[in-house]
């Protein structure tokens, strides 16, 4: 009996917007002169707020931070495609995510100075806190998608990782599961190609991330990750899709982490500027600004007054963040479960 | 108030507490390996598939991690997800999502998110398993501040603890021993009771000596103190514990025997030690024993009756303390 193909599959890219700031108008995603707009203040704003966050860790005023720089489009343009009721699993570094969904960026200073009522998101956005060990909250987002399913709640679920994240267990089982069921959750890979030290070949010897959804039965796509409009299109197409009950999406901005990995390490030690350099060319506010210039949506004025409304916005921020007073000590044992257990009642007379 | 009884063993009991509660709760669902077509390996969901249906007994792919990880998402959905892990052996790849996640949730999101959600799971030496079958690591997850650890130790508190664990607003891990899954049938009333979380019990009054106990081993305890004007308490849950239930009962009897079917070094038996020494130790008349499984790694069925404590090893140290 000869050999055949039982299954094969091809991996889409998707690209919009060019280093110049060419649109491929076919493929444009429908957005206002406002819309577009929007897009480009909030990744300002997201910048000006990394960059400060950076410079208050480097005067002790708040603890370890990940800076995003160079992830602005991966991250303001996948948020800005959820609706209101849509829920996020975030990992570790989507401060751009949170800005975008309406999170108060003086919160976010609060819980990097090491305040966890900095994550508590309003009443009406659910953004779980943000999850340090990595991908393991790849199964918490299926599990609110199985939930939504099960309630029949019009809802997606987002969960981000970066590419490090894909070689853990957690990264296999959820995406597996949310196969099998069908589940609306989409699944943002932002491969920033660096995971600590180890580069993107190192976790995989795979061409793409995007491919690895076909193993698990659904779609996966490559976006450029530096290009707002095609993230914003892929990940609309893809809560759409999941809203409609088709099912899971694996996208995988492909984007660059243009800092350290954290506050805490110095890329220095395992890459070279070198490399570094081409990305600069690729910055995805660059490139949305010279769309906007072509379009008239632009001009000196516009940008001195985007930077400042940033800068007032940051400086109001780090301004409320250091007002905060520091939790009451005895708030440790509240909340560790619902009620003081009989220890607990102890510790805390004897504290 | 409960209105029949019929005698009933844990499996039984353990599946009409489900059975009751999903008929009175929609937001209560099973996940885990083989719950549905199967009923479960030890067939505790039997019935539960057809009455209920594939959305809410879900037979998931072989993946711990995931069906914990998976749960605690449901959980803060606002389910009340009740995930099985078929053995407790197979726990280790979910030890992550209880530990960093289900314990965590509400402490890391200050009460914005919660965690009820309960993993139910086999425990325990006895029945002639494989290997990774019977290991009794109950203490593992008493160190995991946020999560509850119950333990019941017959069909009627089997049944009663679970609902006050489905009920209860934090994750709950509900070992369940295999060896008790059949041994003992008592009467288990249908219908609506329940046990309370973090409350030792009682099980008989004794004036000598204090014996400490829970799942399996409880019944050992009971044989071996016949003879013995003994106080048997019934931990119940494990953490957070009744302390009080405890010292109130080595203050009166002034000597204690703690049995686990753990290995003794970081048992659940020594932090009660522990906690017994430092809260009692002027009511004492003797040294603490603490009858444990051997530190070794848990044999093969050939030997594991010799590695778990055996009636004789809890009776010659009730004699032992007794004449001290």
């Amino acid at each position: 009996m000869p050999e055949k193909i039982i299954e094969s599959f091809n991996v889409k890219r998707l690209d919009i917007l060019d280093e110049k700031g060419n649109a491929d108008e076919s493929l444009m995603p429908s957005l206002t002169d406002d819309g577009i707009k929007r897009m480009y203040e909030v990744m300002v704003l997201a910048r000006t707020f990394d960059q400060r966050a950076l410079n208050l860790q480097r005067e002790g005023r708040i603890g370890t931070y990940a800076p995003i720089q160079g992830q602005e489009a991966s991250q303001i343009g996948s948020a800005l495609a959820l609706e209101k009721a849509d829920w996020i699993f975030p990992s570790f570094r989507e401060n751009g995510v949170y800005i975008a969904f309406g999170h108060p960026p003086h919160m976010i200073l609060q819980y990097w100075s090491g305040d966890e009522r900095g994550l508590i998101t309003a009443r009406d956005r659910n953004i779980f806190p943000v999850c340090i060990p990595v991908a393991s909250h790849v199964p918490h987002a299926v599990g609110a998608a199985m939930a939504a399913k099960y309630r029949g709640d019009r809802i997606g679920v987002v969960a981000y990782f970066g590419d490090g994240g894909t070689s853990e267990g957690d990264f296999h089982e959820g995406l597996n599961f949310a196969g099998v069921f069908k589940l609306p959750v989409v699944f943002i890979c932002q491969n920033n190609q660096w995971a600590i030290s180890m580069p993107r070949e190192k976790q995989t010897a795979a061409k793409t991330i995007a491919q690895k959804a076909y193993a698990y039965g659904f779609e996966g796509v490559q976006v450029d990750g530096n290009d707002i409009f095609a993230v914003y299109k892929a990940t609309k197409d893809a809560l759409d899709k999941a809203k409609q009950g088709n099912g899971p999406t694996l996208i995988e901005c492909f984007t660059y982490r243009m800092l350290d990995h954290t506050t805490a390490d110095d890329a220095s030690r395992y890459r070279t500027k070198e490399e570094v350099e081409p990305w600069k060319e690729k910055d995805p506010i660059l490139r949305l600004k010279l769309f906007m210039e072509k379009k008239g949506l632009w001009s000196e004025q516009y940008q001195e007054d985007v930077e400042a409304k940033a800068k007032a916005a940051v400086d109001e921020a780090e301004k409320k963040a250091e007002s905060i007073a520091p939790p009451d000590p005895r708030d440790m044992f509240t909340n560790t479960y619902e009620k003081l257990s009989q220890r607990q009642q102890k510790e805390i007379r004897d504290f | 108030m409960p209105q029949n009884s019929r005698k009933m063993n844990m499996v039984q009991a353990i599946n009409l507490a489900l059975k009751e509660e999903m008929q009175r709760d929609k937001d209560v669902i099973i996940l885990g390996e083989d719950v549905g077509r199967d009923g479960g390996v030890f067939r505790i969901t039997e019935g539960l598939l057809d009455q209920f249906g594939p959305e809410r007994v879900v037979d998931t792919p072989l993946a711990e991690s995931v069906i914990v990880g998976a749960a605690i998402g449901m959980a803060a959905y606002g389910l009340k997800p009740i995930a099985e892990i078929q053995f407790e052996g197979f726990i280790y790849p979910a030890v992550d999502q209880i530990s960093n996640h289900a314990a965590r949730i509400r402490s890391r999101s200050r009460g914005r998110y919660t965690g009820p959600l309960v993993i139910r799971t086999p425990y325990g030496a006895g029945i002639k398993a494989p290997e990774h079958h019977s290991e009794s690591n109950e203490a593992l997850f008493c160190h995991m501040p946020g999560l509850k650890v119950v333990m019941p130790s017959s069909p009627y508190y089997a049944k009663g603890l679970l609902l006050s664990s489905i009920r209860d607003p934090d994750p709950v891990i509900f070992l369940e021993s295999t060896r008790l899954y059949r041994l003992v049938k008592e009467d288990v009333p249908e219908g609506e009771y329940t046990v309370p979380l973090e409350k030792a019990r009682i099980v008989q009054e004794g004036k000598d000596v204090t014996v400490i106990s829970w799942g399996f081993m409880l019944h050992r305890a009971l044989e071996a103190v016949e003879g013995f004007d003994a106080e048997v308490i019934d931990l119940m849950t494990l953490n957070p514990y009744d302390e009080e239930t405890i010292l109130g009962s080595v203050k009166k009897t002034g000597r204690v025997v703690i049995v686990n079917e753990a290995p003794k070094v970081g048992s659940f038996a020594s932090e009660l030690a522990a906690a017994i020494a430092e809260n009692a130790m002027l009511s004492l008349r003797a040294p603490i024993a603490r009858i444990a499984s051997y530190d070794v790694v848990l044999p093969l069925p050939k030997l594991e009756d010799h590695y778990m404590p055996t009636v004789e090893r809890i009776r010659k140290a009730l004699t032992d303390i007794m004449q001290y």
